[in-house]
């Protein structure tokens, strides 16, 4: 009953409206941080009140909405805004990537390559790339403005000083069109060439921090490195342990006392549709 | 045929200041300045304390918004005035051409970022990106300002006050700027510290052709460093001219009291 006291997707049609203009301007600049009225959700921050609001700011009813937390469709938070939105908005969902048509997601982009059409919504928890290098907002928006991004550098040039590369392992940072150093989220390194060129749109939402960015479709994005010491896209150097898939990134999984491990595609619909179509991999059998 | 052009390059002033001034409300911070600086010419300024001479140099560096005057500086495309500059332009210019010694290091350097990272911000914000070559720049430096090589890695909160001052030389000299302003680069230092670092500043200054511009309130600073003196107070300039001349000779009342006022060991 009390369902019909929410609009659809539970914002009212101001607040959405407000945020779709701050997304319509992360589009039109794609990279740049644009500051929005976010909104208190049902939801604690750092659970993706940031993403939710961009969500509920897309969604129309004949969305099919996928929602994922590092890669995995079953854990806690991707099952709770799951929920969420079935109940506010009522709209189809999926666990396929192929079939979704809007993703919002936590610290991965899902391995299955996405098509036109497609939105995928970030949850940030810091959308500032320079914040622990620059504490001054004011500041950090000069840098922005001016492109005075050397300070960047000198982090990459302190991970190599130190360990001998570089060891920023996500939220790596990335520059766009040129342009705008850009916070990629919390995803592993592993997935920052799926930013460039995708066809799907992508967009940033930052709840506690009231910030959205944009990377429309085709955008050119490239992760900073130095020319001594180029951007690698590192993952464990396995094959998942199900599904025998060696493109995908994996998440290690302790499985006894005796350091028995082994390593499974984070990203779960993946894993699953391999299996499906026939790949074991070395422990695939016991598991199914 | 190189002499008369250097002559002429050196007929033209590196920076001109015409009629600066800034007052903070009804105070004045410095009221009517006009000087010229020319190509290798290390200037000093002096005063007691709240006489303006910060204020001065803040306008000048671009750090403040001077109320009135002019900052023309000899940039590569001629002279052009720094105040009106758009401050994109002018950030690019104060670290490529410019160099800020603050009077604590603790202002100009990076206390989280190692030792070579601080001398190689400089050099990644101009645009070098070969790490080789950044920290081979970031060794070399640390060498001409007599800190280990060894020392690289360290932070500068593992420095001693000497060596953090002479680490923030070698992170603002790094680029070859031609102008560096410096205040108070020997404050807070002991004498035995203060005098090596001197020394040092003295060579690189002759060895760089550099022009520099250096706000203390010790007279020794300015005897070692300076080829021209300018004497502040109340936010004016009471008294200018070659260093030996003002000190030997001052002719302004504040100045012969400033100069009396020098403790003889």
């Amino acid at each position: 009953m009390t369902d019909q006291a929410y609009n659809f997707a539970y914002l009212d049609e101001q607040t959405k409206r407000m945020i779709r203009r701050a997304i319509l301007k992360g589009v039109a600049v794609p990279g740049y941080q644009v500051p929005f009225a976010s909104r208190e959700m049902p939801m604690p921050y750092g659970w993706g009140t940031g993403g939710v609001q961009v969500t509920a700011a897309c969604l129309v009813p004949e969305d099919r909405l996928k929602v994922i937390d590092q890669g995995a469709d079953d854990t806690t938070n991707a099952v709770s805004i799951r929920k969420f939105f079935q109940r506010v908005a009522g709209v189809a969902v999926t666990e396929a990537t192929q079939e979704a048509t809007l993703i919002q997601t936590r610290h991965r982009i899902p391995d299955t390559s996405l098509s036109a059409g497609q939105i995928l919504v970030y949850q940030v928890p810091i959308p500032e790339p320079l914040r622990f290098l620059e504490p001054r907002e004011s500041e950090t928006r000069k840098m922005h403005e001016l492109e005075d991004y050397g300070l960047m550098h000198v982090k990459l040039y302190e991970d190599i000083a130190r360990h001998g590369q570089i060891a920023t392992s996500y939220a790596y940072p990335v520059k766009v069109e040129d342009r705008y150093v850009m916070d990629p989220s919390p995803i592993p390194k592993f997935d920052n060439p799926k930013l460039s060129n995708s066809p799907a749109l992508q967009l940033f939402g930052a709840g506690r921090e009231q910030r959205i960015y944009a990377l429309p479709p085709f955008t050119h994005v490239v992760s900073l490195d130095f020319d001594d010491h180029p951007f690698v896209p590192s993952k464990a150097d396995h094959a998942c342990d199900l599904c025998d898939a060696s493109d995908s990134y994996l998440d290690e999984v302790i499985i006894d006392d005796q350091g028995g491990r082994m390593f499974v595609c984070s990203d779960t619909d993946y894993c699953g549709g391999r299996r499906a179509a026939g790949h074991v991999g070395r422990l695939g059998e016991e598991a199914i | 045929m190189t002499m008369t052009l250097q002559n002429l390059a050196k007929d033209q002033p590196l920076l001109s200041v015409q009629g600066l001034s800034k007052s903070y409300g009804t105070r004045i911070g410095c009221a009517d300045i006009s000087f010229d600086l020319f190509p290798g010419e290390v200037m000093g300024i002096v005063g007691e304390s709240g006489s303006g001479k910060s204020t001065l140099l803040s306008c000048m560096a671009g750090h403040m918004a001077p109320d009135a005057g002019r900052v023309i500086f000899d940039t590569a495309s001629g002279p052009r005035d720094t105040v009106q500059m758009a401050e994109a332009e002018r950030r690019r210019m104060a670290r490529t051409d410019w160099a800020f010694v603050h009077q604590n290091p603790r202002d100009g350097l990076r206390m989280g970022v190692s030792a070579g990272g601080n001398v190689g911000e400089r050099l990644m914000a101009v645009g070098a990106r070969h790490y080789g070559d950044i920290r081979d720049t970031a060794t070399d430096w640390l060498g001409r300002v007599e800190i280990a090589a060894d020392r690289i890695d360290d932070r500068p909160r593992a420095f001693s006050g000497g060596m953090q001052q002479r680490l923030q030389i070698a992170r603002n000299l790094v680029t070859g700027p031609r102008l560096v302003f410096m205040d108070e680069p020997t404050g807070g230092l002991d004498v035995s510290v203060q005098a090596r670092l001197l020394d040092l500043l003295r060579g690189l200054v002759r060895e760089m052709g550099l022009s520099a511009i250096i706000v203390t309130h010790d007279l020794a600073v300015v005897r070692l460093l300076a080829d021209r003196l300018m004497v502040m107070k109340d936010g004016h300039v009471v008294e200018q001219g070659l260093t030996d001349q003002v000190l030997d000779d001052p002719q302004h009342a504040y100045t012969q009291l400033l100069v009396s006022s020098v403790l003889q060991v």
